[in-house]
């Protein structure tokens, strides 16, 4: 059985100022709302992604004790913070110290496509040595059973001192310094991970080696 | 517009609360809110959250749409049901992601695609815009009750067949080997088919039974007429 409801055909003339009202009221109900959640909950929301980020940092940089934040900034990398501007965020970078103090390496944030959505990663890097040091992966959607096997440890702890740029292998595949085995049935996961890492190696080393060499600003 | 009408309203507050829990199920007797249904349940963890997350919108949405029923003008009534649909969807969007980051990372876009699960909004235009904030505020916790429950029906076995595993905890034992299908795609509808399939049957056993009811007093009133009439 159906029913027939409120048809607009048969509704009542409303005056457009009344009409207007409707709908302006119910914006400004949904502005405040929405502004009251957000006043709330931002502090939270900030603070989740700083931990996440913190502990990313931790985890690809081995034996880090503090990191510093570092700003690319017409093509020169500085520790100095630029002023504020929404529609410019400088891409950033951080730099990773021991407990004495001496350098360990780099952690950068790229991201690539992978089977569904963009995967987004944190690998660190001693440009020194040529070697990534650690893989976090900061979102990624890939399919759950298969692509999402990239967040596994044991997979993940393959990036620990291999030679940069990174070739992906199957099994069986030859082994080298520079190889990573690749996901059974997630190739496209595994390839994305690998070539973000390889494009951020390309993006940052030329900065990354200008910055040692005392080329700072 | 037309509206589904399965059969006369509710008369008690309890049938307004009860009856979107099993008897006008969303899900499984409507067949409402699929998309939503079969992309998020592959964890229960996320079915809850999904579950919980709509109730609340529905919850925001139902309050403000019967308070303001008599002010909002047929015309732009569902411009207006969907803005505030939409804000209490980027409500539950924030606190989300400042309470529980990893369940709204896993959810991702699905948590925005509520603003378009016509439950919400069919909601709001069958009920809400017609009865007062009391009744609104009940059919809303019903109907979010009902869509929670159908999600966590496909949410555990498509976990605990898929991974293993319930709420992250290993349920099946080392020896298990994951059904992987069941936490992707074709699984959803695997697992949506076998409920539908259920709740039909179910509910034509009902319906036969009641019609055999029917039909046997029926036939003993005429037999009890019968020997009236002879004497007559």
């Amino acid at each position: 059985m159906s029913i027939a409801i409120k048809s607009s055909g048969s509704a009542p003339t409303v005056s457009s100022l009344r009409l207007l009202a409707t709908l302006g009221g119910a914006g400004a109900l949904a502005g405040f709302l929405i502004v009251s959640a957000y006043t709330a909950t931002l502090p939270g929301i900030e603070a989740n992604r700083a931990a996440t980020l913190d502990l990313a940092i931790r985890e690809v940089l081995p034996r880090v004790e503090r990191y510093d934040t570092l700003y690319l900034q017409a093509g020169v990398l500085s520790t100095e913070a630029p002023q504020a501007d929404p529609a410019h965020k400088p891409e950033t970078l951080y730099a990773g110290f021991d407990a004495n103090g001496a350098l360990v390496g780099f952690a950068a944030a790229v991201h690539e496509p992978g089977f569904q959505e963009p995967i987004e990663i944190l690998f660190g890097f001693d440009p020194r040595t040529k070697a990534s040091l650690g893989l976090a992966i900061l979102m990624s959607r890939e399919t759950p059973g298969l692509g999402d096997k990239i967040q596994d440890e044991r997979w993940r702890q393959q990036f620990g001192g291999r030679m940069l740029p990174l070739t992906g292998i199957k099994t069986g595949g030859a082994e080298t310094d520079a190889t990573i085995h690749m996901v059974t049935g997630a190739t496209i996961s595994s390839r994305a991970v690998i070539g973000a890492v390889n494009k951020g190696v390309e993006r940052w080393m030329p900065h990354v080696t200008r910055y040692l060499q005392g080329g700072r600003s | 517009m037309v509206v589904k009408d399965r059969g006369a309203g509710p008369k008690t507050s309890g049938e307004v609360l009860l009856r979107g829990v099993w008897r006008e199920n969303p899900v499984l007797m409507q067949t409402l809110g699929l998309c939503s249904a079969l992309a998020v349940t592959n964890a229960v963890e996320n079915s809850l959250a999904m579950g919980l997350a709509t109730t609340g919108v529905l919850l925001g949405s139902s309050l403000i749409v019967s308070t303001f029923r008599r002010w909002i003008p047929s015309q732009v009534r569902i411009s207006t049901y969907i803005l505030i649909i939409a804000t209490f969807v980027t409500v539950a969007d924030m606190v989300l992601e400042s309470l529980v980051p990893t369940i709204h990372k896993a959810l991702g876009p699905y948590i925005a695609l509520m603003v378009t699960n016509c439950i919400v909004l069919g909601r709001q235009e069958a009920f809400a815009s017609r009865n007062p904030v009391g009744r609104s505020v009940l059919d809303a916790l019903g109907s979010g009750a009902g869509f929670t429950l159908a999600l966590l029906m496909m949410g555990i076995p498509r976990e605990v067949l898929g991974n293993g595993t319930f709420m992250g905890v290993n349920v099946m034992g080392p020896r298990f080997e994951p059904w992987v299908v069941m936490i992707l795609p074709p699984g959803g509808f695997l697992m949506i088919g076998v409920w539908l399939v259920l709740v039909s049957w179910r509910e034509q056993r009902k319906a036969t039974a009641r019609a055999r009811a029917q039909q046997s007093s029926a036939a003993a009133a005429a037999i009890n007429r019968e020997p009236r009439e002879v004497m007559a």
